[in-house]
């Protein structure tokens, strides 16, 4: 099952849904805890475990040093011997110095011992600019992650998204990464009260649209859905889809819009080279060459680190305005 | 040499030697010497693909850790874990057969020496990458210690590795959350190809207990019934909850650091090798079982050729084992979710 209806949604910030997520699974799993740094006596430094220490205890919610492979070599390990762990990277900008137990191991255990390991693994972590943290705590880096056979990669566009697919991605025994985003913190959505996961790997069509697709990451979903709006003054119907899950990626459902609208552009915060748009626009290409009628379009950051300064933040970061202009650029060469 | 040794933990025996233990690290130390020097031997004649790091040398360590564990307490190990696994019990059929890349191997040909394991005997895998282990040996000793198990973990890794930050990081946590898990070091005096006083200042990696308030001990890694001692007591200090300790057993590499004769460029004197096999750990504790009354020379020799027979059978065993066929390439990328939802 995809997501339950739910007769008892009510609005919850995104934060909020996360620590729900958290909550709920924990109460149902013993075998679940939570690590990191400032997960437990401060509650997180976004906010996503604030009152977990108090319900749970300091077995379940741990403070870790200031020690990324560490901790995330220790829940390698907690993993591979009977418990659920999950890990917080505090910013996403930190996978750098834990690379190595992401990469190398978590990923590869099981594979490299022929199937007998089982890695229920969880590991959140904080991504995305706009808060004006500079270019170490402010970085997109999925695409690192979607590359390495062996992880599932995560990256929920909003409350609802965040509770869902953190739930499945705790029940899921392999290791799974979740990417959320500092913008998204204080933003509401309708979040069911239950417990509810997202199946993993199966896109969502947030609007559906008829002669123009955009599949956008994260955060970029609502700014996509602006500018959805602004480009129906031009006659355009777009399309919106959320991959949700980056790896595995659900292409067929990005294949089927294409067949509907034959014209895409693939937005994510990402710097554009090299970023998971590079592989949405080949597969399109791949799958449904035939019924594209224009080169697929990415929007994504340029090449640089991400930028201190508000005013050149501001400039850096893709938005609505970037992504109409991306759409109409494609439809001038069209036309 | 061991410079000094200090008691691990006030109070704490040692469990009792007796003749039957003895009688088994040797077996376990045999064992391990046989299977290395066939696996070599193969490895040099082109029949195993890719490289081995030989533990030949080295058996004292395994065979005098190993005696203590049973299949519920976890071991990490080294690029140079053949030898560990050995000692734990590990099937040496399938163990020559994951060498070979066949399909019955322990990884059904998809890991190699570098990624040899057995999770159901606790062998959380060999590793390729060096300083590894630790932070996946504290999240096994979490792991007892939440379920109550009163299981311990034993992280193997060498004087290189305890340069990596990782093995910084993991003696900080488990002597942060009083883990069960022992820090076990094999000093063979090189960091692949750099000896040890060109890798690192200090000349005992014990003294990095010290750094993180957990007890460091230096013994001789050559004397199984002294690695036997230092260990048990440090890993009964582990089941009574009393945390972390760092065991750092000196000892050597007879074979290159990859394979047997290596590429042929000298980093160090024949006679340093012949000095280290004066005090050969198998020689050393048989003399020692023969003075006691243990066994015979007669006797072990009849163990020896009993081993090398299970050897040579193991072998066999691998070479007809088939290879992995191609559909089995993109298995065991993911586990498929139990129930998902």
């Amino acid at each position: 099952m995809t997501a339950v209806e739910s007769t008892t949604a009510r609005s919850l910030t995104y934060v909020e849904a996360i620590k729900e997520a958290i909550t709920q699974s924990m109460r149902e799993d013993p075998s679940i805890f939570l690590a990191g740094e400032d997960v437990a006596l401060y509650g997180g430094v976004f906010g996503t475990s604030r009152g977990l220490l108090a319900e749970f205890g300091p077995e379940r919610v741990v403070d870790t040093p200031i020690s990324e492979s560490g901790l995330v070599g220790m829940g390698v390990g907690a993993a591979a011997t009977g418990l659920r762990p999950i890990i917080e990277i505090m910013f996403m900008d930190f996978i750098g110095v834990c690379m190595d137990e992401i990469v190398n191991q978590a990923a590869k255990m099981k594979y490299m011992f022929g199937g007998s390991a089982r890695l229920p693994l969880t590991i959140r972590t904080m991504a995305g600019g706009g808060m004006n943290m500079a270019a170490q705590h402010s970085q997109s880096l999925e695409a690192w992650l979607c590359h390495v056979p062996g992880l599932k990669v995560v990256m929920p566009s909003g409350a609802y998204e965040a509770k869902g697919l953190l739930v499945a991605a705790i029940r899921d025994d392999n290791p799974v990464i979740v990417i959320e985003q500092k913008l998204m913190l204080g933003r509401p959505a309708e979040v069911p009260e239950e417990l509810y996961e997202i199946e993993l790997g199966k896109a969502h069509v947030v609007k559906p649209g008829s002669n123009f697709t955009i599949v956008a990451l994260g955060r970029m979903v609502s700014e996509s859905l602006k500018a959805a709006e602004v480009l129906s003054a031009d006659g355009l119907d777009v399309e919106v889809i959320d991959p949700r899950t980056l790896q595995p990626l659900d292409t067929a459902t990005i294949v089927d819009s294409l067949k509907k609208t034959h014209r895409a552009v693939v937005v994510h915060e990402a710097v554009r080279f090299g970023g998971l748009g590079a592989e949405i626009a080949a597969q399109m290409q791949e799958e449904g060459f035939d019924y594209l009628d224009a080169p697929v379009g990415r929007v994504g950051a340029p090449f640089a680190p991400v930028p201190f300064s508000p005013a050149l933040e501001r400039e850096y970061i893709p938005n609505a305005d970037k992504i109409v202009a991306e759409v109409r650029r494609i439809l001038g060469k069209q036309v | 040499m061991p410079r000094r040794k200090s008691k691990v933990a006030d109070g704490t025996n040692p469990p009792a030697l007796t003749d039957d233990v003895l009688r088994d690290i040797f077996e376990r130390m045999v064992r391990i010497r046989s299977f290395e020097e066939e696996a070599g031997k193969l490895m040099e004649s082109g029949r195993i693909p890719g490289a081995l790091h030989l533990y030949v040398g080295e058996e004292a360590v395994a065979a005098g850790v190993m005696v203590h564990l049973t299949d519920d307490d976890q071991i990490t190990s080294t690029h140079r874990g053949h030898g560990h696994l050995v000692a734990k019990g590990g099937d040496l059929g399938r163990m020559y057969a994951e060498l070979f890349g066949k399909a019955g191997g322990y990884c059904k040909g998809k890991g190699g020496s570098m990624h040899i394991s057995d999770v159901e005997k606790g062998m959380l895998g060999a590793n390729g990458i060096v300083g590894a282990g630790p932070p996946i040996a504290i999240g096994a000793a979490f792991s007892n210690k939440y379920r109550g198990t009163g299981n311990v973990t034993v992280c193997f890794f060498g004087d290189g590795a305890s340069n990596e930050g990782t093995f910084h990081e993991a003696a900080n946590m488990a002597a942060l959350y009083g883990l069960p898990v022992i820090f076990l070091c094999e000093n063979n005096g090189f960091g692949e190809y750099t000896r040890q006083d060109r890798h690192q200042a200090i000349r005992d990696v014990a003294d990095r207990a010290a750094g993180y308030g957990m007890p460091g001990v230096v013994v001789d890694g050559m004397d199984a019934v002294a690695v036997y001692e230092t260990a048990g007591e440090a890993i009964a200090r582990a089941r009574r909850g009393e945390g972390p300790t760092l065991v750092e057993a000196k000892t050597y590499r007879y074979f290159d650091h990859v394979g047997v004769r290596g590429m042929g460029v000298v980093y160090r004197d024949d006679s340093e090798v012949l000095e280290w096999r004066k005090r050969d750990p198998i020689d050393l504790l048989g003399s020692r079982l023969e003075e006691l009354g243990v066994m015979t020379r007669e006797q072990m020799d009849t163990l020896q050729e009993r081993v090398l027979f299970e050897v040579r059978e193991a072998i066999a065993f691998a070479e007809a084992s088939p290879d992995p066929t191609p559909d089995q390439l993109l298995e065991d990328v993911y586990t498929v979710t139990a129930g998902a939802r």
